[in-house]
């Protein structure tokens, strides 16, 4: 992957003078790399990593397995595309294993949730069985640690 | 007769004559500040990989807390010469040709009390790491220092060795990538220096801490040049490129002779490394690429920031391409390294080493480390820049008026 890439993955707000400093690239060029990979959908878009509890907000999220039966032909892509236009559907990947879809699917309480299991998610054609585990609570997100530990004091001076 | 109120004196001469280091002098000055933001420390700015960690807990809870054998885990040391074999190009045999060492700092210590005999020679290139010359001096060596300089990118060119050579040289210590310059040597300073210690039977120590932190080129240690192995101890150790620094893990390795009178030192002195951290060295090996790679690009983009912001600044110096120091030259502001790290510690609370504290050669110049966070090193450039725009700016009024 790009330099530039890795870089914005790990802090989307990283300056286009930084980055250019850190590349060791004309300002210029590090602007046409992330106007393009923008247009072209490479960069699919900026979000913070929030503190949740912190932040007070106050959503519900289910992490959901689903079965599908795949059709001929496209797979598992239609129901996937199906599933992946609610809103409340945060994240959605085909996985291997037991089950097939993994959804991460957001409401304001656990009724809205369980209701969008039971009228929008399991009624559509192909899903042959859902199961809903509730979040509690987040110990690591997008490979952010919530809490950290306190940074271990070192010295400030060494050979 | 001796005043009858002094204590009496019972250190020995050797060691009287031993300077401080300049280090712990200026760490001295730096806690004093204890906000100052730093660019001085000689190790990784943050922990020891998780899983290597996570061994050394395991290994703290099976009860790993015994002595191993003097030479080091056998596990360790066949995983060590299969790293040793892949990395430079160099077997060795675990049994006999590796000794696993509390860090470099014994390794070199014990190269030199193993091989030195009173007055042999033994040169070092300077600047350099703090510690070369008082071990030499300890093992009752000779050192005999030549000097790189920033002209020449701080090479260690084969001409420079050459004119030091005499009837009792009996070593050359080599640290390339170097600590504090981050220069590295060209493949012809390589073998310019490898024929002249085949032609003068030179013994070369090689510190090779920093190897894995090469940003540029690929680093190539002499040990794996023609007729050099026999004539080399390479001294390794995980504490840059793992972040493994207080683990205090190191390794010689080297023909058998050599690590034989090593042991024989080591096995009275230490008995053998910590346990615990040769259990957790081991799972290091486990995921070297992966970790390695993740500290090296990590550190390469904290370099070539640092070095646009010292351009941006106008204070030369040398595009490091090795380990995690950038060395920019201050004496254009009219001012010693030490005085430049004095101030700038004191106006904008950054303390960075003066480059004395690496040997007389470097007083013109900073160490600067890039190896904290990048954040840490952002807001540094941005001090480090206003101070010198500060310093510049009154020494142009100055000349004016």
């Amino acid at each position: 992957m790009d330099e530039i890439l890795r870089i914005l993955q790990n802090n989307a707000r990283e300056s286009v003078e930084d980055i250019a400093r850190m590349v060791d690239l004309p300002v210029d060029d590090v602007k046409a790399k992330i106007a393009a990979y923008e247009k072209n959908g490479v960069i699919r878009g900026y979000q913070a990593v929030i503190h949740e509890d912190m932040a007070h907000v106050d959503t519900v999220t289910a992490l959901i397995e689903v079965k599908v039966t795949p059709e001929r032909k496209n797979g598992f892509d239609t129901v996937a595309r199906r599933v992946g236009s609610f809103r409340q559907v945060r994240s959605l990947y085909l996985v291997s294993g037991t089950f097939d879809l993994l959804l991460f699917v957001e409401g304001h309480t656990l009724q809205e949730v369980a209701a969008f299991v039971s009228e929008k998610l399991a009624p559509l054609e192909g899903v042959t069985s859902t199961c809903s585990h509730f979040m509690l609570k987040t110990y690591k997100h997008q490979g952010l640690l919530m809490d950290p530990p306190d940074e271990y004091e070192r010295l400030k001076v060494t050979p | 007769m001796k005043d009858s109120k002094s204590p009496p004196d019972f250190v020995a001469r050797i060691v009287r004559s031993i300077p401080k280091s300049g280090i712990r002098d200026f760490f001295d000055i730096v806690n004093n500040v204890p906000d100052a933001i730093s660019l001085g420390v000689g190790e990784p700015g943050f922990p020891t990989p998780w899983h290597i960690r996570d061994a050394a807990m395991y290994a703290l809870e099976k009860g790993a807390t015994a002595y191993t054998s003097n030479l080091g885990l056998p596990e360790l040391r066949r995983r060590i010469s299969k790293y040793v074999a892949q990395f430079f190009g160099i077997e060795y045999s675990p049994t006999d040709e590796i000794l696993v060492t509390t860090g470099v700092s014994e390794a070199v210590d014990l190269a030199f009390r193993a091989t030195l005999d009173p007055g042999d020679e033994v040169l070092y290139h300077e600047p350099c790491y703090v510690s070369y010359r008082p071990v030499v001096e300890l093992a009752h060596g000779r050192p005999v220092v030549l000097n790189t300089r920033y002209e020449e990118d701080f090479r260690l060119t084969a001409d420079a060795v050459a004119a030091k050579i005499g009837p009792r040289t009996k070593a050359l210590i080599l640290n390339f990538p170097n600590n504090p310059t981050g220069a590295t040597l060209e493949p012809s300073d390589l073998e310019g220096i490898a024929e002249l210690a085949r032609r003068h039977d030179l013994l070369v120590v090689t510190d090779e801490i920093y190897s894995e932190l090469t940003y540029e080129g690929t680093h190539r240690a002499i040990a794996s040049l023609p007729g050099l192995r026999e004539r080399t101890l390479l001294l390794h150790g995980l504490s840059k490129a793992w972040a493994m620094t207080g683990f205090r893990l190191g390794y010689a390795c080297g023909p058998r002779p050599l690590i034989d009178a090593m042991m024989t030192i080591h096995q009275y002195t230490m008995l053998c490394a910590p346990t615990l951290s040769q259990w957790a060295g081991l799972e290091a090996f486990e995921q070297v690429d992966a970790d390695v790679a993740e500290m090296r690009s990590r550190f390469r983009r904290n370099r070539n920031y640092m070095v646009a912001a010292f351009r941006e600044m106008g204070l030369p110096l040398i595009v490091p391409r090795g380990a995690f120091y950038a060395f920019p030259r201050v004496s254009g502001l009219g001012m010693s390294g030490r005085e430049f790290a004095l101030a700038l510690l004191e106006e904008e609370k950054v303390a960075v080493v003066p480059g004395e504290a690496f040997g007389a050669g470097g007083a013109d110049f900073v160490r600067c480390s890039y190896s904290t966070s990048l954040e840490n090193v952002k807001e540094a450039m941005q001090r480090m820049a206003r101070f010198v725009s500060s310093v510049s700016g009154t020494r142009s009024s100055v000349a004016r008026s």
